[in-house]
């Protein structure tokens, strides 16, 4: 019998009386061990180890960009705020392993040599709704002069405002960060079950029909539960709930039409600000109607 | 032999050759009996043509520079890269916009940019060619043109990228974008423009495509030059 045999570099090096012995004794059974004509180290244990410290080095440059605006004196904290729940979730997830990781860190600072500066690990990363909520739901409130009143607002986490644990801004299992804001602006917050379900996040490019699913399912719901409006913390879960809306029509021609927009912009209205401040006109379905009709622009 | 008499040892296209060591690169090639055919021009780092990558003795690290420019040091592995293979996108660009898609329409590529920084380490000029190529991604065509603007297409960033961008590419689109529909055409510009229309310097070159070589050269040679 022939069998293809991959000897490796040890058994051809220091290990040479494994091979030789083998063969023998295979042979000796009638198996010939047969060696590639073409072969290339197997990879060892580099092919098998997680190795992304590649992947670390951008988000990890911009919290060293971080840290310089602090010795410039440009910012009073070694802090950033992040807004897009993907670049949130990045940033952190990025400075938590080379916080935590002492092994990667010592390589990303050797993928990051003959740089003029060295990260230090000492950035922290946050999003705008842990911000607001620092500085105090009493604060927001007190700000607002044209409160959200009879609005029903439905707040959408989506996964990576909440997952993973340790990363996330809130529980992940029952968070309130969202509903804080939006009832310290005077909305009704109306709670629905598919707040931390995916929005299909990237499917959007090249299966935009699992994103209708989801939408469907997602926004459904939260009409069910009474919302009129639903609120995001990110890009994407705006473009996949929000533009997609049009092939959830495609799919489910029963299904209606529901605003999607940012918590930021529903502040932006609560406080009173202009046009191109609360920015509506970008958002698909257009919003301004149902605000409109609530008095709220 | 250099100044004060000190040589080194440099390897070009792996023979050994003892140079003085003052010379640069270039003149250390041409010393060793390297005559440039490519890979040499103005000679006073402006042009770009001279891209070079080295080794130093006992680093695993490859290098590059102008061959003008750089001083050799002993134990340097020199070789040029005269020629960077790039495909060059052809466009209109009163037909484009300044934005982030028209980078990536002709460049699909620079959005596999992991911000690693090989390019601007890679760079002769200093410039943070990373930083420009991440600045078109996002649609920010002013930095990107501000950035890039020292670039000399020497190609030493797109030979060194592990996402095989060609980032003077891209700083040279952004370039044009900015100048086009950004700071848009300048009044001293258009003013000259109109005046080689209505045929001002017609006189001026008809003489000068008269001049014998000597004459046109010793012209140029003593030309007036204003820089402000």
């Amino acid at each position: 019998m022939k069998v293809a045999y991959y000897p490796g570099c040890t058994l051809k090096t220091t290990a040479k009386e494994f091979d030789l012995s083998a063969r023998a004794a295979s042979a000796a059974l009638g198996i010939d061990l047969i060696e590639p004509p073409r072969w290339n180290c197997c990879g060892t244990v580099h092919a098998l180890a997680k190795d992304d410290v590649m992947h670390h080095l951008a988000p990890l440059r911009n919290l060293l960009r971080v840290e310089e605006m602090k010795d410039q004196g440009l910012v009073d904290e070694k802090r950033v705020v992040a807004l897009c729940a993907m670049c949130y979730n990045t940033l952190k997830r990025s400075n938590q392993a080379f916080n935590t990781d002492s092994d990667k860190a010592g390589k990303v600072k050797e993928s990051m040599n003959n740089e003029a500066a060295v990260y230090s690990g000492g950035v922290e990363v946050e999003h705008l709704l842990e911000t607001l909520r620092t500085h105090g739901w009493d604060k927001v409130s007190a700000r607002v002069n044209k409160p959200l009143k009879g609005l029903k607002v439905a707040p959408y986490y989506g996964c990576l405002l909440l997952r993973p644990r340790g990363i996330g801004v809130d529980s992940a299992d029952n968070p309130k960060v969202f509903e804080d804001l939006l009832k310290s602006l005077g909305a009704e917050v109306v709670d629905f079950g598919y707040k931390q379900k995916c929005c299909g996040s990237y499917h959007t490019v090249y299966m935009p029909e699992v994103v209708a699913d989801l939408g469907n399912r997602i926004l459904t719901q939260a009409q069910a539960a009474g919302a009129e409006m639903v609120a995001t913390a990110c890009p994407l879960c705006e473009f996949n709930l929000g533009d997609r809306q049009a092939e959830v029509l495609k799919k489910y021609p029963r299904f209606g039409s529901i605003p999607i927009v940012y918590f930021t912009q529903l502040m932006a209205v609560a406080f009173g600000l202009g046009e191109e401040e609360t920015a509506l006109g970008m958002n698909k379905p257009d919003p301004r109607p149902l605000l409109r009709e609530k008095g709220l622009i | 032999m250099s100044e004060n008499g000190k040589m080194v040892t440099i390897y070009v296209l792996g023979k050994r050759h003892v140079v003085p060591a003052d010379l640069t690169m270039m003149k250390a090639m041409e010393y060793a009996g390297h005559q440039f055919r490519r890979g040499a021009g103005c000679r006073g780092g402006f042009c770009g043509a001279c891209a070079t990558v080295y080794r130093k003795k006992g680093s695993y690290k490859l290098l590059g520079a102008l061959a003008c420019q750089k001083i050799v040091e002993d134990g340097m592995i020199i070789a040029q890269i005269p020629f960077s293979p790039s495909e060059k996108k052809t466009y209109n660009v009163s037909d484009l916009k300044a934005e982030a898609n028209t980078f990536l329409q002709y460049y699909p590529e620079i959005a596999r940019c992991l911000a690693c920084n090989t390019c601007t380490k890679a760079c002769p000029q200093d410039i943070m060619v990373m930083d420009y190529v991440q600045a078109a991604l996002r649609g920010d065509v002013a930095q990107a043109a501000k950035l890039s603007f020292d670039c000399l297409s020497c190609g030493l960033c797109a030979m060194r990228c592990p996402a095989e961008i060609v980032p003077y590419h891209i700083g040279q689109l952004a370039r044009r974008l900015e100048s086009k529909y950004i700071e848009g055409p300048t009044e001293h510009v258009l003013k000259r423009c109109a005046e080689v229309e209505e045929g001002k310097y017609n006189a001026e070159i008809a003489e000068m495509m008269k001049m014998d070589k000597p004459t046109l050269a010793n012209k140029y040679n003593t030309r007036e030059m204003r820089i402000k």
